[in-house]
């Protein structure tokens, strides 16, 4: 049979000498390598002290947006929940009330809004659909939780902080100059 | 009384407590953890008369070979009171009759061998025991039945070979 | 004679040195346990266990206590005390060990001369091999008394095995003891100090090869860890236990570790020997501690090559198992004793 690539090894079928039934010269040797394998680099991320970058495509938590005065992006309009193959999203709208254009930039926005972590598959198709740039995927992982609860996440967690009151956390939400895999192999 | 004559009667008492606790047990794998304690007691009898390679030799054939191989049996048998099959009469009959005439034969024997009365072991001393003079005198003044007794062992094995290659 | 004539201070003497040897040894073998990881961990380039306690050195407390713990679950069906003996067993059986190695020589303290070896009996390996041998009754009862059929069958694999590797073992053995005369450990360590006398090992490679071999399968590591076999033989003898009598089951087999290299070091490799050192030029209680650490060295490397080769060598299947100790060590064991006697004779009749 022609063979697809040059890498594939014949196999050998000799009957094995009585210096091979012995085995041990095999055992020096693989102890030899074992061994060598002392003096290795270890490839180990020390997870909590060192992280791993994430790469800048990476599609984790989900935030919701404010806009630069700290207004709510998101309009309650549904098309996330419309897109989410996993029906993971729910939410429900109300009106603004006058003396609330500083906290909603539109005059419909979302009472409440939840996403079940433990459904989500984090496709990010919620992403795509929103016409308003309010969701977008972070570069976080969904936390461990004791309950199952714990994992529908409110908008208290989803929202990103306010950019006007906290801007420390704002900045550190946005996560710019962070490193990716793309800053590091680039 | 001495340390060496409590242990003694100690471990007298054991030897034989054990030996009932043998022949009572309803569960076979109990009558030979309890055989295992009478070679236990046994040997440590042995190290009282300053005979250590005896007692070991003892714990290390009896109780730690022939004993295991006995409980591999049991073990695979899985013999329990249930199972055992009820022995006719006439059978239990020719094992008492059997049973005391070895009796007899054993209290023969030691009427007719030396008077015991008045005689002692010889606790902690007396030097046959060890391994020096006990290989010196099996080489020496027992050799033909030291040997005879190996080939004994030589044709037990070459019939133990001979039953397992059949099938 | 008087009632209980004992020498009551070398009746204390020794107690301490027991209680001494015993916790050592179990301190060695609880860290023996993190050892293990450790080396697991080096070989295959990783961390290995780090969190607990600086360099994760209080992994070995954590995982007893976590041993501790865990709920203690006695089977319905189990026989009672015999399920409770059989972690008893091992464990007794695996500590005794420890009576007939020569430690180190004497210490002079208020002045007694203190022997650090519990007993210096004329049979000391004899005496070993009485005890290993009655750590088969520990596998078997537990594996018995569990009243579980693949318990069971561990058990007598496990015995099985112990036994077949005893018989090679104390064959390689009396080519040694054809060169010492003697059984006493003491004296085969105090030939080997002896100057101008090589290490047995260097007279006796091949019995030391199929020393080491069988010692592996005494204590159950890799590649004869059977026992350890979850995946394909259902796992061990230990199946049905849990808690601390697992605990002690696991724990009995790095103390026989810790003590088969301690017979190892003693038999072949000079026991508390310091190479290259006359230690009669010391002083006594110098020497003595020296020779305590020389030997804990030894053990030390002995253990790392256990290791070393758990992570090297896959395990073997039953059968090859057995093959290897009946058809080939032994005959091998047996060459060895009378290519060992006829150079002796032939010596002998220079």
């Amino acid at each position: 049979m022609q063979a697809l690539t040059n890498r594939s090894k014949e196999v050998s079928r000799k009957p094995i000498s009585f210096l091979e039934s012995l085995y041990l010269p095999a055992i020096f040797k693989g102890m030899a390598i074992t061994f060598s394998h002392m003096f290795k680099k270890q490839p180990t991320i020390h997870y909590p002290e060192q992280k791993r970058p994430f790469s800048p495509v990476f599609r984790g938590l989900h935030v919701l947006n404010r806009d630069e005065e700290g207004r709510e992006r998101c309009t309650a309009c549904g098309l996330c929940a419309v897109a989410c193959p996993a029906e993971a999203i729910t939410m429900e709208a109300a009106e603004r009330m006058p003396g609330e254009e500083n906290k909603y930039r539109e005059e419909k926005y979302a009472a409440r809004y939840e996403i079940n972590m433990l459904r989500c598959i984090f496709c990010g198709l919620c992403e795509e659909a929103c016409p308003k740039d309010a969701i977008y995927l972070s570069e976080t992982f969904a936390p461990a939780n004791f309950t199952r609860k714990g994992f529908i996440y409110g908008k208290s967690d989803l929202l990103i902080p306010d950019p006007k009151t906290e801007p420390e956390a704002y900045a550190k939400a946005l996560g710019k100059g962070e490193k990716t895999t793309a800053s590091t192999t680039n | 009384m001495s340390t060496i004559e409590i242990l003694f009667f100690f471990l007298s008492a054991l030897a034989v407590f054990s030996a009932i606790m043998v022949l009572v047990s309803k569960n076979p794998v109990h009558s030979v953890l309890w055989l295992i304690a009478v070679f236990f007691a046994i040997s440590g009898h042995y190290v009282l008369l300053n005979a250590q390679f005896l007692a070991i030799v003892n714990l290390i054939v009896y109780a730690g070979a022939i004993m295991v191989l006995f409980l591999f049996v049991i073990m695979l048998m899985n013999l329990n009171s249930e199972t055992e099959p009820q022995k006719h009469i006439w059978m239990k009959l020719a094992g008492v009759i059997s049973g005391g005439c070895f009796l007899m034969m054993l209290i023969s024997l030691v009427r007719q061998a030396v008077e015991m009365g008045g005689r002692k072991a010889m606790m902690a001393e007396g030097d046959t025991g060890l391994i020096k003079n006990l290989g010196k005198v099996l080489f020496s003044e027992y050799v033909v039945p030291f040997e005879i007794t190996s080939v004994l062992f030589l044709s037990a094995m070459v019939g133990a070979v001979v039953i397992g290659k059949k099938n | 004679m008087t009632l209980l004539a004992i020498d009551w201070i070398l009746l204390i003497e020794k107690l301490i040195l027991i209680a001494i040897i015993v916790f050592a040894s179990l301190g060695i073998a609880l860290y023996t346990t993190f050892a293990e990881r450790k080396v697991a961990a080096i070989l295959q380039d990783r961390p290995g266990p780090n969190r607990a306690g600086p360099f994760g050195l209080f992994q070995p407390f954590a995982d007893g206590l976590k041993l501790i713990m865990k709920e203690e679950i006695i089977p319905n069906t189990a026989n009672k005390f015999l399920f409770v003996l059989g972690p008893g067993l091992a464990m007794t059986a695996a500590l005794m060990t420890c009576a007939v190695i020569p430690w180190s020589s004497q210490v002079h303290i208020f002045d007694r001369t203190i022997d650090l070896q519990v007993a210096d009996i004329n049979i000391g390996i004899l005496y070993v091999f009485g005890v290993v041998s009655m750590g088969v009754y520990g596998i078997m009862i537990g594996g018995w008394a569990s009243n579980n059929k693949f318990s069971l069958m561990a058990a007598l694999r496990g015995a099985s095995q112990a036994i077949s590797y005893e018989l090679a073992m104390g064959l390689s053995l009396i080519a040694v003891l054809m060169l010492s005369g003697s059984l006493s450990l003491k004296t085969i360590v105090d030939q080997q100090m002896a100057p101008g006398h090589l290490w047995n090992v260097a007279y006796q490679p091949l019995g030391f090869l199929i020393f080491f071999i069988c010692a592996l399968a005494e204590c159950n590591r890799t590649p004869f860890d059977l026992p350890e076999a979850e995946n394909e033989l259902n796992f061990g003898y230990h199946q049905e236990y849990s808690s601390m009598k697992l605990g002690f089951y696991l724990f009995s087999e790095y103390v026989n570790m810790i003590m088969s290299s301690a017979i190892m070091a003693s038999l072949f490799f000079g026991g508390f020997d310091i190479p290259f050192l006359d230690e009669s030029t010391l002083a006594p209680n110098l020497a003595a501690g020296l020779g305590v650490l020389a030997l804990l060295v030894k053990i030390v490397i002995f253990i790392f090559v256990f290791m070393w080769i758990r992570w090297t060598v896959p395990r073997f299947r039953y059968d090859q198992l057995m093959n290897l100790g009946w058809k080939k060590m032994i005959p091998l064991a047996l060459v060895n004793m009378l290519i060992t006697g006829a150079v002796i004779l032939w010596l002998q009749g220079k």
